[in-house]
């Protein structure tokens, strides 16, 4: 099997509103990506695009409209869409272009514009459920949070502290990030837990915000990589994805077993059998607090239940035995759906390229592992890569 | 490595499908392709891709929508917002890959549950140039029309003629939805839509699932006697501004054209692709198609049209089954039924539309209005 | 992405600028649909109308599928029967809502989970409000009942339900 490599990565501002149109935003972090790995667009054999539902930023089949400020016009391109699995699922694409042997050099950019849809890019989220079992009573999409998080804290007995602990680490560890929209390096527990309540128990602080943004990263062939004298190729050691039915109520939701299944998967290509001992870091999909922990589960970087203890003793700090979500994740950096990848597949890339800059985790860092997490809480996609 | 397309399973088109939900009428193809491939999804698929947009479908993220009814609960599935070959061509990469031996690829078309299809297709238009125009959509296949028409010498009796030829052909097609005997006198006779675009230029809508099973060669080898390779899988797009872009001749089947022959080693193509499916979503995009795949040259297509030589017994059958003016436009699910008619005809199993023993079959689509994208598979059978 | 990059594109606007006419473009679109229900939801649906639940059984896993379909997702085959199942239950989660589907606060909170139906599989059930409950009554494990609505309003639609409520003694 080819080996495939990521060369080079870019990413826009994550804010709740930004002036750029979607092309416009495509086409930054697209030349970003392309200026950090020394390329230009005609280097790049195909295109990869990766963006959550079209009613964010309000254009039926995006794709398509976007496609020129990817790099896509006259080039083999294509979109694919796992929900909010996306943002690793995207790049995963990538690399079954390039694994194929078809392609040598891949452009990825991901985008979303939630600021465009009014009244609240929350109003998209109505769209998402069942119409006949759901719809009728008109959900918000935090409600399924909500119960996905009693369920976990009830069943392990966890306490509110220790999940609003991570709110508190992400937001001071994205202080290190240029991009970030909600970086704090004074918040505390007590705030998170004092914020409004949302849909109990999910308070305002546990949750990531609506954002504006766009990521792009560069795959290719290891002989491309060669080739360009590429420096600090990071490859990729294995990829998963899996989805669970589409009848959420019927599945008991303390425990991410469709992530369980897409972890084994990756974990089987990359030869790993103790994802705790063999994995330096993690950079799981956080929209919400809880879910950083639910994640580490089931990555199986710790027990059922063990990641809020991992989390009190400071483990999964920056400086910890297994750094989690050093990038400051989506509850401090931002949370553009698919665009995270700029800080959850693209940290990985920065962080074991070294050129993670004052976010870089102080030990060295060899193997790291990222997922995202979509759908009606069903779907996730698992990237595991190496120096 | 080759990939072989060893499972095929097709819904009946029909204009509404009441009886089914969007789930239940997946299921309905992914049952009849997983029993002519001989593979229990549950155990043997390692991998399962659908086409689709959130528009068409009427949600936020319809992939939440797909696993159970084509048995990928718990299992890799993805969706592609795209047309069926951008599916079919995902699947094949990740055999190829080597991330999975067995892929399948769905796509369909339940737009009769679309209440506002003009509506949503005008929402792909670009929010700030063009949306404010307003207008009924298929204005850009009138304009596009026109354009071709002045550029090609092909008239707008060509473009009846391929009408009535597709319309015939799925009368004998238990698949189409809208066969009927139509000549060319009235499709030129029949109101404009936006001239010279007139209404029985344009292929009608139909609903449908297509399930296809594809696996890597040894796999392939042990679940069918003669599976149909894929030989080569192209994809491009052109500009996405109108302001821009091609209007005369569809430089996006020209690339994804190249980029199939190359790969199956194909020179010259209008001698050796012998069954060929077109995107033909207006009658004028048939022809168009055939000139950019270089199945026709480019100045003589309105003779060939008249000849009848892209007729059922000719020597370059195109559109046997009737196309999508014939079966019905089944939106992304289009370029999937293409490949499906052609796995048929390399197979001998089109019956009384069956082409005279072809071994290289061409599948081309287009994703519609306002898009400037299209991909090409081709199909070969034996060594 | 450190040393090599200073620029990172992208700029802020405030809502004030962002409302600004001059930088927005506004569309509505065009976008109904009325989805085919299919088989299994159409009498699901008709079913509550008549103030009863009902479920399809699979005869391969022994399962009693909630809500029905047409196919057992884990066998891969037809289902075999209809079977009622039960109006009680017992709530696997919840959440006391304080926004509406718009992110807009909302003065009354919603008491809203997911209910497993007494009669189907363990752990199948779908989601619906909870009536007659405080936030200190509520909580996981909690046994339940639906409360109907009256005959004559009910339309055949999950809202039938009007809440699910806790278990009277004697119930």
């Amino acid at each position: 099997m080819r080996k495939v490599a990521c060369i080079g990565a870019g990413m826009t501002l994550f804010r709740r509103r930004l002036q750029e149109t979607p092309k416009e935003m495509c086409w930054e972090a697209a030349r970003m990506a392309l200026d950090q790995a020394g390329l230009e667009i005609g280097d790049v054999d195909a295109v990869v695009f990766g963006s959550a539902p079209d009613a964010f930023d309000g254009i039926h089949m995006k794709g398509e409209n976007v496609l020129d400020a990817c790099g896509g016009i006259g080039r083999p391109y294509v979109r694919v869409f796992t929900g909010g699995g996306t943002g690793v699922f995207s790049p995963i694409a990538a690399y079954w272009h390039v694994a194929s042997g078809l392609f040598d050099c891949v452009l990825v950019v991901n985008e979303e514009k939630m600021s465009s849809c009014q009244p609240h890019p929350q109003s998209v989220f109505g769209h998402i459920w069942d119409p006949i079992l759901d719809r009728p009573l008109k959900p918000n999409l935090v409600w399924i949070f909500a119960m996905e998080m009693n369920r976990y804290m009830t069943v392990h007995n966890v306490r509110y502290e220790d999940v609003a602990a991570v709110a508190v680490k992400n937001k001071r560890n994205a202080v290190g990030h240029p991009c970030a929209q909600l970086a704090d390096p004074h918040i505390t527990v007590e705030d998170v837990m004092n914020s409004e309540v949302m849909a109990w128990p999910v308070h305002r602080l546990d949750i990531s915000p609506p954002s504006d943004g766009a990521s792009a990263l560069v795959v290719c062939s290891e002989e491309f990589a060669r080739t360009h004298r590429i420096e600090s190729p990071v490859w990729f050691a294995g990829v998963g994805w899996n989805i669970d039915t589409t009848f959420w109520t019927d599945r008991d939701l303390y425990f991410p077993e469709y992530l369980a299944n897409a972890a084994k998967i990756a974990y089987k290509q990359a030869r790993i059998t103790d994802p705790r001992r063999q994995i330096d870091f993690a950079e799981p999909y956080d929209p919400f607090d809880y879910k950083e922990l639910h994640h580490m589960e089931g990555l199986g970087l710790c027990k059922k239940g063990e990641a809020p203890r991992l989390t009190r003793e400071g483990v999964t700090q920056r400086d910890g035995d297994l750094p989690t979500c050093p990038s400051g994740g989506l509850l401090g950096v931002g949370n553009p759906i698919a665009a995270t990848m700029g800080i959850k597949v693209g940290e990985l890339y920065l962080q074991l390229s070294g050129q993670a800059g004052q976010r870089q985790i102080p030990h060295e860092v060899r193997t790291g592992v990222t997922n995202a997490w979509g759908d009606l809480m069903q779907f996730s996609s698992v990237v595991v890569m190496r120096a | 490595m080759r990939v072989g397309i060893v499972g095929v399973g097709v819904v009946p088109f029909r204009t509404v499908t009441p009886e089914y939900s969007w789930k239940e009428i997946m299921y309905e193809a992914a049952q009849r392709a997983y029993a002519d491939a001989g593979v229990d999804p549950r155990a043997d698929v390692g991998s399962f891709v659908t086409c689709a947009e959130d528009y068409w479908e009427g949600f936020g993220i319809f992939d939440e929508f797909t696993p159970d009814q084509l048995g990928a609960v718990l299992r890799p599935a993805c969706t592609v917002t795209g047309d069926g070959i951008h599916g079919l061509a995902q699947a094949m990469m990740q055999i190829q890959a080597g991330l999975a031996d067995v892929v399948v690829v769905e796509a369909h078309s339940k737009v009769s549950d679309l209440l506002t299809y003009a509506g949503v297709v005008h929402h792909a238009f670009d929010p700030i140039w063009n949306k404010p125009l307003g207008g009924h959509p298929y204005y850009v296949a009138g304009l596009e029309m026109d354009a071709y028409l002045r550029a090609s010498r092909v008239g707008e009796k060509a473009c009846a003629a391929v009408v009535a030829k597709n319309r015939q052909n799925a009368l004998t097609n238990p698949r189409a939805a809208h066969g009927s005997k139509v000549t060319p006198e009235d499709v030129l006779a029949s109101p404009p839509i936006s001239a010279p675009l007139k209404d029985l230029d344009v292929a009608p809508l139909a609903d449908t699932s297509i399930v296809l099973v594809l696996a890597a060669e040894s796999r392939a080898r042990k679940l069918a006697a003669n599976p149909v390779w894929i030989r080569g899988v192209g994809w491009s797009s052109d500009s996405p501004w109108l302001e821009t872009r091609s209007w005369t001749t569809a430089a996006y089947a020209a690339m994804a054209g190249k980029m199939a022959y190359a790969q199956a080693k194909i020179r010259n193509p209008a001698k050796e692709v012998e069954v060929a499916e077109i995107d033909d979503k207006f009658s004028y995009k048939e022809p168009q198609h055939l000139e950019a795949l270089g199945l026709s040259k480019k100045g003589s297509t309105a003779n060939a049209i008249s000849r009848g030589d892209f007729d059922i017994g000719a020597k370059l059958p195109v559109n046997p089954s009737g196309g999508s003016i014939g079966c019905g436009n089944v939106i992304e699910a289009s370029g999937l039924h293409r490949v499906a008619e052609v796995v048929l005809q390399l197979r001998g199993e089109a019956g009384q539309n069956q082409v005279d023993h072809p071994r290289t079959g061409l599948a081309a689509s287009w994703r519609g209005i306002p898009t400037a994208t299209g991909a090409v598979a081709v199909l070969g059978v034996g060594r | 992405m450190t040393a090599k990059e200073v620029r990172w594109p992208g700029k802020e606007l405030t809502a004030k600028e962002f409302y600004n006419k001059v930088t927005v473009t506004r569309y509505r679109p065009e976008a109904k649909f009325a989805w085919s229900a299919g088989e299994a939801m159409s009498r699901f649906l008709a079913e509550l109308q008549r103030g009863r639940l009902i479920a399809r059984s699979c005869s391969s896993c022994k399962r009693v599928l909630f809500p029905p379909r047409m196919f057992c997702e884990e066998c891969f085959r037809p289902t075999d029967a209809w079977v009622y199942v039960r109006d009680t239950g017992t709530i696997e989660t919840y959440s006391i809502s304080y926004i509406d589907l718009d992110a807009k606060r909302i003065e009354t909170p919603v008491y809203v989970g997911v209910v497993s139906v007494d009669g189907a599989s363990p752990k199948m059930g779908i989601m619906h409000y909870f009536g007659e409950v405080a936030p200190e009554t509520i909580r996981i494990g909690l046994r339940v009942k639906a409360e109907w609505k009256p005959a004559h309003e009910r339309e055949g639609s999950v809202l039938d339900i009007r809440y699910w409520r806790p278990l009277r003694r004697g119930e």
